[in-house]
């Protein structure tokens, strides 16, 4: 593989695209100029931080940097997870459920491809752990993230429903089944389409990358479906999680509908 | 066959009563007294503490799903799960013979629950609680949507139920309704229950109505304070 390595000049030049649309923001006064411009600084000093990390990691190849690195995007990916619920688990649960959920599924799904199908040497080399790990996680983060939003929210509005099963001496698993298969469904969705419509409508950003860096086309191929797969797995095995322990936890022992431990609120 | 201690949700009601085999209990009360609240903790639906029994077997001995089929709370508003009226139904066949009493003789499973009007929704949800075949009904507000003849329908089946043993706690805020279909009623306010006679007929709410004049038609079980 040799890609074609582009100067600090070529990226100059990719960015006056930006510029221009500032100055069409400022000329049509759209007053996205602002917004434009912080969203560029941020990306600009967390790639190249994120750069800088990436080749401290590969350099040192120690399990402890790693799993530091691995823990630390986790607890990011909760409270993203946190931050998008629009009534939360009262206590902290959304985000113990969340991270929880996430550190099992993702962490599960990456320690398999590495120890099995990657099979680097030695297994947890962050050149292969890092990127897979993300690549998981950001695909279980929003299942999870989805699953818990639409098993809080139909369960409040479901409420009547969810009950008058329980009225009748249903449990709580039979209670919960109709919400527990939206919350499953919205969560699985996103993944069941990108599967769907890969390679015609998008082609995968790591594929993409694979073949701009100069790998042969198959073997890319390979390398995405190889990522699908575990993509997929990740996510269901976190969306189950959270929507099963959610569920678990907005009922009791005597099969009752506890929605007194969701809490309103938008924002953090 | 039905007995409630000191049932207590805290700072909203702390409630006893006993109810007999095959009787008929009405409680009224001012809305927002939380009679509907006292249903639910009787029924296991809320957090509450105290001791219940029935047959003289404690709650807590029993599976709360296996509690709430025989002590079946059935709300003024009950909820639908399903689109179709049939999945609602555990057996079918068990119902018609409600259906026919309650002038729903028509009733088909693919019915869209979307488009049945309140009455005939709460009239159905009544014949879904009777098809489990519970030992205690407490109904809250079941005729609140019906008309003259369906109203007359509801009370004919219960006291028919009544007959083969069941216990039913009827909450309403009708006088005339709690007279007609209860032998005993009990006033919720404040969180407490007391003994009151729905009608200013009864001698004892007369009494007392001749020291209030002010005592309203509507609620006179409030004439007993």
């Amino acid at each position: 593989m040799n890609a074609i390595a582009l100067s600090n000049w070529d990226l100059a030049l990719a960015a006056t695209l930006i510029l221009i649309n500032g100055g069409l923001s400022v000329i049509l006064s759209l007053g996205l100029e602002r917004q434009l411009l912080i969203a560029t600084i941020r990306m600009i000093v967390q790639l190249i931080l994120v750069g800088l990390v990436l080749t401290t990691l590969f350099s040192l190849v120690s399990p402890l940097w790693t799993s530091l690195a691995a823990l630390a995007m986790i607890a990011f990916a909760g409270r993203e997870v946190t931050a998008r619920q629009e009534r939360r688990l009262a206590g902290g649960w959304s985000y113990g459920l969340g991270t929880g959920c996430m550190l099992f599924a993702a962490g599960l799904v990456t320690v398999f491809a590495l120890a099995t199908q990657v099979g680097p040497d030695p297994w947890y080399h962050p050149r292969y752990a890092i990127p897979l790990l993300g690549m998981v996680l950001g695909n279980t983060m929003t299942g999870v993230s989805l699953g818990l939003h639409t098993l809080t929210s139909t369960l409040t509005r479901e409420r009547a429903a969810v009950e008058a099963r329980l009225m009748l001496g249903a449990n709580r698993h039979e209670a919960l089944l109709p919400v527990t298969r939206t919350a499953m469904k919205a969560a699985m969705m996103p993944i069941i389409n990108s599967m769907a419509a890969t390679g015609l409508v998008a082609l995968p950003g790591m594929m993409t990358g694979q073949i701009l860096a100069g790998a042969d086309p198959a073997e890319a191929v390979k390398y995405q479906l190889l990522v699908m797969f575990l993509i997929a797995g990740g996510t269901s095995i976190g969306a189950t999680g959270v929507v099963m322990a959610g569920g678990r936890r907005l009922t009791d022992a005597r099969h009752r509908l506890r929605l007194d431990r969701l809490q309103a609120g938008k924002n953090l | 066959m039905l007995s409630v201690h000191r049932l207590s949700r805290p700072n909203l009601l702390e409630a006893s009563l006993t109810l007999a085999k095959g009787e008929c209990l009405a409680i009224r009360g001012a809305s927002g007294s939380g009679k509907s609240l006292l249903l639910r903790a009787i029924a296991d639906l809320d957090p509450n503490e105290g001791e219940v029994e029935l047959d003289n077997l404690s709650r807590d001995a029993i599976p709360a799903p296996d509690w709430r089929r025989q002590v079946c709370y059935l709300p003024a508003e009950a909820g639908w799960w399903a689109d179709d009226l049939g999945t609602h139904f555990e057996d079918w066949e068990r119902a018609l013979p409600f259906f026919q009493r309650l002038g729903l003789d028509g009733a088909q499973k693919d019915w869209p629950i979307s488009r049945l009007s309140t009455g005939e929704r709460q009239r159905l949800a009544l014949s879904r609680a009777l098809a489990i075949n519970p030992k205690i009904l407490l109904l809250d507000e079941p005729t609140s949507g019906l008309d003259q003849a369906a109203v007359l329908a509801v009370e004919d089946l219960i006291a028919e139920s009544r007959k083969t043993g069941t216990g039913v706690i009827w909450v309403t805020h009708d006088p005339v309704q709690a007279e007609r279909v209860a032998s005993r009623w009990l006033y919720l306010e404040n969180g407490c229950l007391r003994d009151a006679f729905p009608l200013p007929e009864d001698p004892l709410s007369a009494k007392q109505d001749s020291t209030s004049p002010e005592g309203s038609a509507d609620s006179p079980g409030e004439n007993l304070r």
